[in-house]
């Protein structure tokens, strides 16, 4: 699967997830959202930023529970619980922000 | 301890790169974690390379997936397990060693080390106690 942004093409797996990480920009993003009719404010950009710096750090996409601790040690605790996150990412907070975020679907999601 | 929670295993006796079975090990240990059962991880033999400082996978077709060891106090894996005697077979000390570390939530989240260094007896008492060994 793929799909296309101006003149480039993206590559996906078969879930929507990008084939290559290194293909990321803000743009992809914005068109991955748009695809599921949401519209990326702030609080979004906040959890995917952190997703991609967690990537960074530790070359894995962190299971929901993981991200959910991690998010509320570094945003606060408001931010850390799950009826936020939810409420930012419907579709499930890990698998659908680690989608705009460019990451493979997280390790230990089915 | 509680019904319905065993005692898991994890052994890991092979160099991290080469064979696929350090990474598909490392992912099975972050996908168990979700289900709540006592879970330690053991480094035997070629697989205390797994946990070496300074692993650059360049040269090969491989990621180097060492910084994810360092997920693992996140996924509340903490009891990491190091042999001694396959340390110096291979001329390593624990120096050699990544800092792996947790955050103890029962004691105010200081943050402690995750990895244990055991003698080879320690390490057969240890195996004795568990109810399920996975081997990689």
């Amino acid at each position: 699967m793929s799909f296309q942004i101006s003149d480039k093409t993206y590559e996906t797996d078969e879930e929507g997830y990008l084939a290559n990480l290194s293909d990321w920009n803000p743009e992809v993003a914005e068109f991955m959202a748009k695809e599921d009719d949401c519209d990326l404010s702030d609080p979004h950009w906040e959890v995917i930023n952190f997703l991609r710096e967690y990537y960074e750090e530790y070359q894995i996409a962190p299971a929901v529970r993981v991200l959910t601790k991690a998010i509320g040690k570094k945003l606060g605790k408001d931010k850390g619980n799950s009826k936020y996150l939810y409420e930012l990412f419907p579709y499930g907070p890990a698998k659908q922000a680690c989608k705009y975020a460019g990451l493979p679907k997280p390790t230990g999601c089915v | 301890m509680q019904d319905g929670v065993k005692k898991f295993m994890y052994v890991n006796r092979r160099a991290p790169y080469g064979t696929v079975y350090a990474l598909e090990g490392l992912e099975v240990i972050l996908i168990g974690a979700a289900f709540d059962q006592y879970v330690s991880v053991a480094f035997i033999d070629d697989g205390v390379f797994q946990l070496k400082t300074g692993q650059d996978t360049g040269d090969s077709d491989m990621k180097n997936f060492s910084p994810t060891y360092r997920a693992l106090g996140d996924y509340d894996v903490t009891k990491l397990y190091v042999e001694e005697e396959s340390l110096q077979e291979r001329g390593l000390t624990r120096d050699d060693l990544l800092d792996l570390t947790y955050e103890d939530e029962d004691d105010d989240y200081k943050e402690k080390s995750s990895i244990h260094i055991v003698s080879r007896a320690e390490m057969a008492e240890l195996l004795e106690q568990q109810d399920v060994i996975l081997n990689f």
